[in-house]
């Protein structure tokens, strides 16, 4: 009786202790992001920086604008869930809803390999497949087009692609578990009241599964934001307005590609920029926060 | 094993130092296996992979030497050696006339290339030094308007805080104007990209141009060791560590560090790094 109190006592002791690194982990990087963060946006003027569109910061009158790269993050994020939601959770209604075990089984393991695909390898493919497509797209759109600067197919369209791939795995795994979750009762009643297996699904099963489905689009954008390595491979990588054809740098490769060599305020503003991109992923977690309890509630 | 090689380096480093003696003062090589102090430089941001490489192979050789490095720009180096706050400045330009005229001495100890690239598939190799300001400001965008194919330019360069594109922007006089189509994160990405993208151009450092691109002829000269230390290569900077005075009036660690830089073991440092070794 008394050793298996003990034991209680230290196996609480020892969740305790390892629950507390967690919330110290979590506090100490938003701490930091806050104290690193903040001295730039006193020294060069928040309007200025957050709403700047001029970046030079190692001019000799240096300009530390993020705004382009702002808009690139938000722009290039919110096309790849347009793209990779639809797609995802089609994918995962087939799994749920319609394929056979054996197909569902190959679909599901290759959506699992997908997930476990490293970023550097999307990056890669991107980089030695999409980019040069983009290029020839590139040549015909814009073909005797003096203005358009030629970015070699690396553009925001490149990184909208690769990323609307790699969100795809999540999506579709949050999705199908949801709609799994959907009682076979709601789907018995609906085919009952004699709606066909389509109605079923777009009527009943997909609008009981909301809160889950949403779950997956706030992971996805989750994903997009906070992805460095692929964009950084296939976007191009110079400040520029974020539009299809523009070579463009989001939050993730505006920390990547220039923390390497930069100094003095430059990198004070590179620190602000991983603090928007915190502030960014933090309103994104908020947001599932409340999904999640919507969820919870219709439930109850 | 690493005992071995550090015995080697070791022995060269007592070699160097044997040298250095012989070339300046019979007292300098009694004491030399002993030296203790501070060496302190400062300056350029360029040199950093230079200073770094040479500071750490030099105080393994002298234990008793601390050697401090601060990189604060080419202006501020020579600025804090000529104050006197530090020993050696570190610039990645020549001295300017004045400059020299306050006492400082211009000490050349390494060259640094820059290459211009470009795809293999490209018929124009040859560029002048005003054509390729135009290129890299965007005022010429395709090929044809310098005799090549109908082929848009596709204009990659390194990203802002590198040192390459410091240089490249600085020998051309184009701080601050160039409109880049990729600016990318690495040498090695950039001569990638450029080895894949039909139409592009780029700067990488001298040492590591291969011939999956094409190494342009600026002004007619190939980008070569032989035409850089000829002069004739335009994209060329020396490295330069100013002292006050010649070398020979500084500090004995001061002597001890130069001494090292032109030894054999100094040299096969410049060169691991990618820089020329001047003349």
């Amino acid at each position: 009786m008394r050793k298996n109190a003990i034991i209680e006592k230290t196996a609480q002791a020892i969740l305790t202790i390892c629950a507390v690194v967690a919330i110290f982990a979590v506090c100490a990087i938003t701490l930091y992001m806050f104290i690193k963060g903040a001295p730039a946006l006193k020294e060069v003027g928040v309007l200025d920086l957050l709403f700047g569109t001029i970046w030079k910061p190692t001019a000799s009158t240096p300009s530390y604008g993020i705004w382009y790269i702002i808009l690139a993050s938000v722009i290039s994020t919110g096309a790849a869930i347009l793209i990779g939601v639809p797609i995802g959770l089609l994918t995962a209604v087939f799994l749920s809803e319609i394929s056979g075990r054996k197909l569902g089984g190959i679909v599901g393991s290759a959506v699992e390999l997908l997930a476990a695909t490293p970023s550097v390898i999307y990056g890669l493919i991107g980089m030695m497949v999409l980019n040069p497509l983009m290029f020839k797209l590139e040549k015909a759109v814009f073909a005797g087009d003096a203005s358009h600067q030629f970015t070699g197919g690396a553009n925001m369209l490149s990184a909208i692609f690769v990323l609307a791939i790699m969100i795809l795995p999540t999506v579709i795994s949050v999705c199908t578990s949801s709609l799994k979750a959907v009682s076979d009762n709601l789907r018995a009643a609906s085919l009952a009241l004699g709606a066909t297996k389509e109605q079923t699904i777009f009527k009943a099963v997909i609008p009981a599964a909301k809160s889950g489905i949403l779950t997956g689009v706030v992971l996805g954008i989750g994903r997009a934001l906070g992805e460095a390595m692929a964009i950084n491979m296939v976007a191009g990588g110079a400040v520029n307005i974020p539009l299809p054809f523009n070579s463009v740098r989001t939050l993730t490769t505006q920390i990547v590609s220039e923390m390497g060599y930069a100094s003095g305020t430059h990198r004070q503003v590179l620190f602000t920029v991983g603090l928007v991109l915190y502030l960014f992923i933090m309103i994104v977690n908020f947001i599932l926060l409340r999904a999640r309890k919507a969820g919870v509630a219709r439930e109850d | 094993m690493s005992k071995k090689i550090l015995a080697a380096i070791t022995a060269m480093g007592l070699m160097a130092f044997a040298f250095a003696g012989c070339t300046t003062t019979e007292e300098t090589e009694a004491t030399s296996k002993s030296l203790t102090g501070n060496i302190a430089l400062a300056g350029s941001t360029s040199m950093e992979k230079l200073c770094e490489a040479m500071s750490e192979s030099f105080m393994t050789v002298n234990p008793g030497v601390t050697v401090t490095v601060e990189y604060t720009g080419s202006g501020a180096g020579i600025e804090a050696v000529t104050s006197g706050s530090v020993d050696i400045g570190d610039a990645s330009r020549a001295l300017k006339e004045d400059e020299i005229a306050g006492g400082l001495v211009e000490n050349v100890v390494a060259i640094d290339g820059i290459a211009v690239i470009t795809d293999t598939s490209n018929s124009v190799t040859d560029v002048t030094s005003e054509e390729l300001a135009k290129i890299y400001t965007g005022e010429i965008s395709n090929w044809s308007e310098l005799g090549g194919a109908d082929q848009p330019i596709v204009v990659i360069g390194r990203e802002a805080g590198s040192g390459t594109r410091d240089a490249f922007e600085e020998l051309l006089e184009v701080e601050d104007i160039c409109a880049y189509a990729q600016e990318l994160d690495s040498t090695g990405a950039v001569l990638a990209k450029v080895a894949a993208t039909p139409g592009s151009i780029g700067y990488v450092s001298l040492d590591v141009l291969d011939d999956t691109v094409i190494g342009m002829k600026i002004n007619g000269y190939e980008p070569t060791e032989e035409q850089i230390l000829a002069g004739t290569y335009a994209l060329q900077r020396p490295f330069v560590m100013a002292t006050r005075g010649a070398i020979s009036e500084q500090s004995e660690e001061v002597q001890a560090w130069f001494a090292y830089l032109n030894s054999a073991e100094g040299q096969e440092i410049i060169r691991a790094v990618g820089l020329i070794v001047p003349q």
